[in-house]
């Protein structure tokens, strides 16, 4: 048969109903609009969230005390002494797979400058720090190796910190701050980060050198962590069974012993985050779908009206020669017309959509091409689908009976 | 000698209505030539109704066979009668069956877009020609909602002939009109009757019998008569001899 002609003649049927065949496609354009909408927020918000994790350093590795039993009694890491100066010094000499490693120890209490003062907490670290976390040093120096050996009194701030403490805001650089009753003379101020996605503050920071936080301030021996990172996201994995493999040497434990120690990475805390977004974005997607199925039944609901109420026309098409086929490909035609239109549309609207969002709301929009793909097809496929059974029903009309109809 | 277009033989067609069976046509015979205007009368019941169904190929006889132009009908599959309907056969309605908001051209193509044989041009030539040979050469771009049921039923004429057919079947095509636009629709069927076309005219007024050239009338599924008018009226002397409608 000549398709053209079919093409023609439902084209000729749509557009003598232009109003009808514009509601019909309203479904269809709110539900793969917003099918397209809704992934590409959850895909937004998804990419956002990565690109945050991986501005902490997405190859970051923190070893942690912990999982160490006595008597059956699962003690508390923090109160744990395990990580040591010569555990950092064997990590250091040894791991391969390391581009940065530094000692991590901790004290909090409160920041004094003036008659100012910030409750927040000191972060005693090596001078690979920065790097390995990302930091960047917008003003002044960071500390040097000099300054570990000889715990001077020196650090490194946060924006919030230098907001709170200089509040006029003069020149932080060179003056002294007191922390707990230790002075500390500040050399640099950290570029601002600004919040994380858990909404941490990551300008509240005040970096001193590890001997200095652990001799002068804590009085201790022991890290309360030390942070590493991999030479690449891909070489987390080596570096963390390299770092366990010599840990459990240095701590001499023996094979079926529970390691005493906890190594984590960022891969854990992305690959969570994924699997959290994906189901987001697969329950946005399911609601938007939902709406596609509504538009759908709308489709077959008008086309099963379209074929009671053109019963006559059926009747004359096949009396001057439609075969069954032919009126099924028509009404098929018209409604994959209707969807496909609709589907365009929607594409259109969804995609504006996105961009309104993106530069009036200042949300991360990122349109899959992907969505606009599969939301093509369904809608393509629901035309089809909802569109066959009223076709069906037209094209088995008894030409006697349809041309008689009233 | 004349080409037979029509051959009956022997048509009987049942219906089952329940239990019971109904014999609407009980052995029709009859053979109609290349170039007739034959009328088929009957009261409602006669069956006539039926018999323009099988002479359409809307419908196919329970026994007996039908030769339309040389093709026997009762065999076909419901495809091969659309196809056969398509090429052989015009319909004209009583109620005219046009498409809505579709111009007089777009309904006289209808035919020919089913046939793809016939290409856009070819179609449009032949739908204009067809306009024009019932004289509706000025109204070829006017809707069906904007015409008179006179000239929607000469749009109609013009549609049954566009596919050049075999046989016209007309089923009580002055049935909706006046009696003016009655005998105008006639002498457009007289017009084409000279022109050599071969006419089925099934209605039940017996006045429309005078001006074909055979009449064929049916009872209860028999054929009661079947006469050559050797007289037959001219419809155009009936018009003129009209009262005339005060409007015009």
């Amino acid at each position: 048969m000549n398709y053209t002609n079919l093409f023609r003649i439902a084209l000729k049927a749509l557009s003598n109903n232009k109003m009808r065949a514009f509601l019909t496609m309203l479904g269809i354009i709110i539900g793969v609009g917003s099918v397209i909408t809704m992934i590409a927020l959850g895909q937004g918000t998804q990419k956002s969230i990565q690109k945050e994790i991986s501005d902490m350093g997405s190859n970051i590795i923190m070893i942690h005390p912990g999982g160490d039993m006595k008597g059956g009694v699962r003690r508390d890491p923090s109160e744990m002494q395990t990580l040591k100066m010569k555990n950092y010094e064997a990590l250091k000499s040894e791991c391969m797979y390391l581009s940065g490693i530094s000692p991590y120890a901790t004290a909090s209490g409160q920041l004094v400058c003036g008659n100012n003062n910030y409750p927040s907490s000191v972060t005693g670290t090596g001078t690979e720090y920065i790097d390995i976390r990302q930091l960047v040093v917008a003003d002044g120096s960071m500390f040097t190796e000099a300054d570990i050996k000889t715990s001077a009194k020196v650090c490194v701030i946060g924006k919030t910190i230098v907001d709170n403490l200089f509040p006029d805001g003069s020149d932080p650089i060179g003056k002294v701050i007191r922390f707990n009753q230790v002075p500390l003379k500040v050399i640099g101020v950290l570029e601002e980060k600004g919040y994380n996605s858990m909404g941490m503050d990551q300008d509240d920071i005040v970096l001193a050198p590890y001997t200095t936080v652990m001799k002068r301030m804590l009085a201790v021996t022991h890290f309360n962590g030390i942070f590493a990172s991999a030479i690449s996201e891909d070489m987390t994995e080596y570096a963390t069974d390299e770092i366990r493999t010599i840990l459990r040497r240095e701590h001499r434990l023996k094979d079926g012993e529970e390691d005493d120690f906890m190594i984590r990475t960022q891969q854990e805390l992305s690959d969570m985050m994924n699997t959290t977004m994906n189901l987001l974005t697969t329950l946005l997607a399911c609601i938007a779908g939902i709406s596609l199925l509504v538009g759908g039944i709308g489709i077959m609901n008008i086309m099963y009206v379209s074929v009671t109420e053109r019963t006559r026309e059926i009747g004359l098409r096949m009396s001057v020669g439609a075969r069954g086929i032919d009126i099924l490909a028509q009404f098929l035609i018209e409604a994959v017309l209707i969807s496909v239109t609709g589907g365009i549309i929607g594409i259109l609207l969804g995609a504006s959509a996105c961009l309104a969002v993106k530069y009036l709301a200042h949300w991360p929009v990122y349109i899959q091409i992907w969505s606009v793909v599969l939301s093509f097809a369904v809608c393509t496929l629901t035309g089809i689908f909802f569109g066959w059974y009223p076709a069906r029903k037209a094209a088995n009309l008894d030409p006697i009976d349809a041309l008689r109809y009233e | 000698m004349s080409n037979k277009v029509i051959e009956l033989q022997n048509i009987r067609r049942d219906f089952t209505v329940g239990e019971e069976t109904v014999h609407a046509l009980r052995g029709v015979s009859f053979t109609i030539t290349e170039g007739e205007f034959v009328t088929i009368m009957g009261t409602s019941g006669s069956g006539k109704s039926t018999l323009l169904n099988i002479l359409g190929c809307l419908d196919t006889p329970t026994s007996g066979e039908y030769l339309l132009d040389g093709i026997p009908v009762r065999s076909m599959s419901k495809s091969q009668r659309a196809i056969l309907r398509n090429r052989k056969i015009g319909f004209v309605f009583q109620n005219y069956n046009l498409l809505a908001k579709t111009t007089a051209t777009e309904n006289v193509e209808l035919p020919l877009m089913y046939n793809p044989e016939i290409g856009a041009s070819e179609r449009r030539r032949r739908a204009e020609e067809a306009l024009d040979a019932v004289g509706l050469g000025d109204r070829k771009e006017h809707k069906s909602n904007q015409m008179s049921g006179g000239q929607m039923q000469r749009v109609a004429i013009a549609r049954a002939l566009v596919n050049n057919p075999a046989v016209i079947l007309a089923d009580e095509a002055t049935g909706n009109l006046d009696t003016r636009t009655s005998y105008e629709i006639l002498m457009l069927f007289q017009k084409l009757h000279s022109e050599g076309r071969t006419i089925i005219f099934v209605t039940h007024n017996p006045d429309i019998a005078a001006y074909s050239s055979r009449n064929i009338r049916l009872r209860d599924g028999h054929i009661i008569e079947d006469v050559v008018n050797t007289d037959i009226k001219s419809a155009e002397e009936t018009y003129i001899t009209l009262p005339k409608d005060e409007d015009d």
